[in-house]
């Protein structure tokens, strides 16, 4: 980390390219989100590598003036793969839709996160394919009328964290698009984390899937429907935090509680980010019986893939040394012919 | 065999004196689990030793383990040797071992008459026979009078030699091929040292079973020098080949391929990620780089073929050459990234270890017929030079050249080998990297007036900066960019001169490559005889053949096959007649058709197998005589 690090601006992270988003795209607000974060991660400009797949949010990287590559549908995450094996100093971004990383991608997604690639993923989710026009995605409710679609969607949703949780993904948080400090927050410690983080951003598309999630936006209603998970703290919310998550240790099941004194608050549950079960429990909590949980859902590390071939490198290395290639040719069984 | 008389035995069935013959096939086949391969590249290793030239051809079912016995499990390993240069693994084969009867119905064709047979009669049970839907015991009813049966009890020969060790009666069993290849070493009058050696190393923790192997070895050997041989049965002296001086070593093309890789990755100056997906034939070059990791090479095995081309695409993008590989329908996975790679202008190699196809096909046989996909089979207008290896050892060299072409013209290049050549191995005077010119990558670093799409003005290359790089920083992508600045554009105009500047990258390499020359024979002429890849070997003995009996006929094969070499249309222009033998239903004819408007005939084989000598020298005749 050098001075020039610190006096880094969100300037000097916009390209000059102009932004060409819909207007009113939630995209606008994440991107501004994460020019304003990048120079208080007190990194390199050049040491920052932006991958997207195809969709509206991979246009993401021609916005940066960093290090970017908009590659083909779906496959962000093995393009991510290969720029942080060649270059582990390097600070890889993935930037994918719900399409992109669960449709197409959702291979790669899973593998990466299963091998726990050091990538910050970062899920745009508006639940609908944007760029072709308004098909469904497989993040959109049962019911979604699209083009593709006339009487409404009968597949059912999968859930990003979920999937993402049961890859094996050691980091994985929900944010939203126009909370900024929240985005900022969860995205900071994504960036932090020595390994893959997945981050799914509730998006607004205003063109072909408006308002789908204004509950959890809407200043004055959000509180009913959005929980903020913060480790340590009882899982409450409500205006006057007034409600609560409670374990059925019968059901083995969450339940919505009312809290009215100390000692409902004390039968809450305490969230655990470093709990997988619990961490599952919460990804599924969905509308209309029980808020979306926000904030970082699960978080505990363990070692990172790039990392762990790199010393199986070095450990090689010290017992065979240096390989030479006039060596390795002479190796074996060989003659000699006069 | 002599070279007239390919059809006629070369090893003379009334003789009981030693004998010298210029060339010998033998062919090894057995069950799976008999151990045929390692019987067959012990004997390579022996004969190669010995300073015979040579080309072996190992030949398994698609099966891992099939049922003992049967006939879709056999596997073979076939060696062609002698005293003049070879280069296939022969036409018809003069020694054949058969281990059971299954070995002996599938490879019995194969055998000239007056062949030598070799076989086990004590796998020859009824229960054997059966699975190899045999009424009667052939080693008995006569059936096998056109041939010199060598029938032996090998199981209780086995058993007796081992008899001191504490083995166990199915260890002890599975010491057959050693027998075997002891008799057949005494055969050839080679020695036993090289084996007994290798035993020892190979069972390095089982001595019991070291020991065990080395004594049936021994013990096969004795028989040969002791036993009562029937007339026709002595020891053979194939003589030493006369070779160029130097040190050698045997080499099958996939280690080949791996080592020029390597060695490509040290000329340029730059680290590898070979990142694959294992698929049959291509497999092995994912394991022989996985295992060299004291090179600059970072092996990453993918969730699927798109993953693993795409990790060699991100690699490049972040500064390291980034290498895919796989086999036929693998490739047809890879091919919207690899598009990717042309738009994007990254340097890419891919390796395509061709297969019986389409889909599934014959995944342990060999093809060619992936030539169209290489060159046309993507979407867009995208062109990429193309590649392909014609021998094991050839190999080393094509993986050097592919680096070169990928980093100096920042573009994926196709490298075409096949499953013959990734398993088929050759003596190979080994080369000395220091005598290789080096073609150190050049990455950008001075921000003063850098954008992402300057262009060397002679290779027309893209500027190469990688992430790390200060005041570099840049965008790809997959959309189409601007020629002056990088940026997206939709300009028609643009458009069209992007396109044009795409191609014209490509084409310009054929200024950059040898000019294609005359394998053999004259530059003009009555016949050229056209090849690519692996059919480098009969092509060449038919033409050689062809010339000795006084045809005006000539051999021309081609490595560069897209762009072709500068000089190749006018080359082609000076024969009457273009005769372009290939392992499909006629790849390479169409472009040459289509390329220089020539009136070429194609001579297509797809059964798996490689092409004969005989059936190239039998259609060099049929040309030649119209």
């Amino acid at each position: 980390m050098n001075q020039a690090v610190d006096k880094l601006s969100v300037a000097d992270f916009s390209s000059d390219q102009e932004v060409r988003w819909c207007p009113g795209c939630g995209d606008y607000a994440i991107l501004k989100a994460i020019q304003k974060l990048m120079p208080e991660l007190n990194r390199p400009r050049e040491s920052q590598v932006f991958i997207s797949g195809i969709g509206c949010s991979s246009r993401f990287p021609y916005y940066m003036e960093t290090y970017g590559f908009h590659t083909i549908h779906g496959r962000a995450p093995s393009i991510a793969t290969g720029v942080k094996l060649a270059n582990p100093a390097l600070d890889v971004w993935v930037i994918t839709g719900d399409g992109d990383a669960l449709s197409i991608g959702g291979n790669h997604t899973m593998h990466a996160l299963r091998r726990n690639v050091d990538l910050n993923i970062l899920l745009f989710n508006n639940e609908i394919y944007g760029l072709t026009k308004g098909q469904y995605s497989p993040t959109s409710k049962v019911g979604t009328r699209s083009p593709s679609t006339p009487e409404g969607s009968v597949d059912r949703p999968l859930s990003p964290c979920a999937i993402a949780l049961g890859s094996g993904a050691p980091f994985v948080a929900r944010t939203i698009d126009t909370e900024m400090k929240h985005l900022s927050a969860v995205v900071k410690e994504g960036h932090a984390h020595q390994g893959a983080s997945f981050i799914e951003i509730l998006q607004n598309c205003p063109i072909y899937n408006d308002g789908i999630f204004e509950q959890v936006k809407d200043k004055k209603i959000a509180t009913d429907f959005r929980l903020e998970a913060e480790h340590g703290q009882p899982l409450v919310f409500g205006k006057e935090k007034d409600k609560g998550i409670r374990l059925n240790r019968e059901k083995l099941s969450l339940e919505v509680v009312a809290v009215k004194d100390g000692a409902d608050l004390a039968s809450l549950l305490i969230h655990d980010q470093t709990n997988l079960a619990q961490a599952q429990l919460l990804a599924a909590m969905q509308g209309p019986d029980f808020p979306i949980a926000v904030g970082i859902l699960y978080y505990k590390p363990v070692s990172a893939y790039v990392s762990d071939l790199g010393s199986q490198r070095l450990e090689l290395r010290e017992t065979r040394g240096k390989g030479d290639i006039n060596v390795l040719l002479q190796s074996g069984h060989t003659w000699e012919v006069k | 065999m002599s070279a007239e008389n390919e059809d006629v035995v070369a090893i003379d069935p009334t003789s009981n004196q030693g004998q010298t013959l210029e060339d010998v096939v033998v062919r090894f086949a057995g069950d799976s689990g008999d151990g045929m391969q390692l019987t067959g590249s012990n004997f390579t290793d022996v004969t190669a030793l010995y300073g015979n030239d040579l080309a072996t051809f190992p030949d398994f079912p698609a099966e891992i383990r099939a049922p003992a016995g049967s006939t879709f499990g056999v596997s073979a390993y076939q060696i062609y040797f002698g005293s003049d240069d070879i280069t296939t693994s022969g036409d018809a084969v003069d020694v054949l071992v058969a281990m059971n009867p299954a070995a002996l119905t599938t490879n019995l064709e194969t055998v000239v008459p007056g062949g030598l047979i070799i076989a086990d009669s004590g796998a020859f049970s009824e229960k054997n026979l059966k699975k190899a839907n045999y009424k009667t015991n052939p080693l008995e009813d006569g059936s096998l009078d056109a041939y010199r049966l060598l029938s032996i009890d090998i199981h209780s020969q086995v058993l007796s030699a081992v008899e001191e060790f504490d083995v166990g009666h199915k260890a002890a069993l599975r010491c057959k091929n050693m027998w075997t290849l002891g008799l057949v070493l005494w055969l050839f009058d080679r020695e036993k040292d090289t084996t007994t050696e290798n035993l020892q190393k190979k069972f390095a923790s089982k001595p019991d079973i070291a020991n065990a192997n080395v004594a049936a070895l021994n013990a096969g050997h004795a028989f040969g020098e002791t036993a009562e041989l029937p007339t026709g049965v002595h020891v053979y002296k194939v003589p030493q080949a006369k070779v160029a001086p130097g040190n050698y070593r045997n080499v099958n093309g996939t280690q080949a391929l791996a080592w020029g890789l390597i060695a490509g990755g040290q000329l340029a100056n730059i680290d590898l990620l070979f990142a694959s997906y294992p698929i049959t034939p291509a497999s092995g070059l994912l394991h022989a780089l996985a295992a060299r990791k004291e090179f600059e090479v970072t092996t990453f095995q993918a969730e699927d073929e798109i993953a693993a081309v795409c990790a060699a695409i991100g690699a490049s993008f972040a500064g390291s050459l980034g290498i895919t590989s796989s086999a036929g329908p693998g490739i047809a996975l890879k091919k919207e990234a690899i598009s990717l790679a042309v738009s994007a202008e990254l340097p890419l190699v891919v390796v395509n270890t061709q297969r019986g196809g389409p889909s599934t096909g014959l995944p342990t046989k060999t093809e060619q017929s992936d030539l169209l996909q290489a060159v046309y089979g993507r979407h867009g207008d995208t062109p990429l030079p193309v590649i392909a290896s014609t021998s094991p050892a050839d190999c080393f060299d094509v993986a050097i050249e592919a680096v070169r072409l990928a980093i100096q013209y920042m573009t994926p290049v196709i490298l075409l080998s096949d499953g013959y050549i990734s398993n088929a191995s050759e003596p190979w005077l080994i080369p000395d990297m220091d005598d290789y010119e080096a073609f150190p990558v050049k990455f950008r670093a001075d921000a003063e007036g850098f954008n992402p799409s300057l262009r060397d003005p002679e290779s027309l290359a893209r500027v190469w900066a990688k992430p790390g790089t200060p005041g570099l920083e840049h965008r790809v992508g997959g959309i189409e960019k601007s020629y002056e600045t990088g940026n997206i554009s939709y300009d028609p105009d643009n458009h069209q001169l992007m396109t044009d500047t795409r191609k014209a990258k490509i084409d310009g390499i054929s200024a950059n490559i040898p000019l294609q020359e005359v394998a053999l024979g004259s530059s003009s002429g009555k016949l050229a005889i056209v090849g690519w890849g692996s059919t480098f070997g009969p092509i060449h003995q038919a033409v050689k053949r062809c010339r000795q009996d006084g045809l005006d006929v000539s051999h021309i094969h081609i490595r560069y096959l897209s762009p072709f070499p500068s000089n190749l249309q006018t080359l082609l222009s000076g024969y009457e007649k273009v005769l372009v033998p290939e392992m499909n239903t006629g790849q390479l004819v169409k472009m040459l058709r289509s390329d220089f408007l020539i009136d070429a005939k194609g001579l297509n084989k797809v059964s798996g197998q490689p092409f004969k000598i005989r059936e190239i020298s039998n259609a060099i005749k049929a040309e030649l005589a119209d």
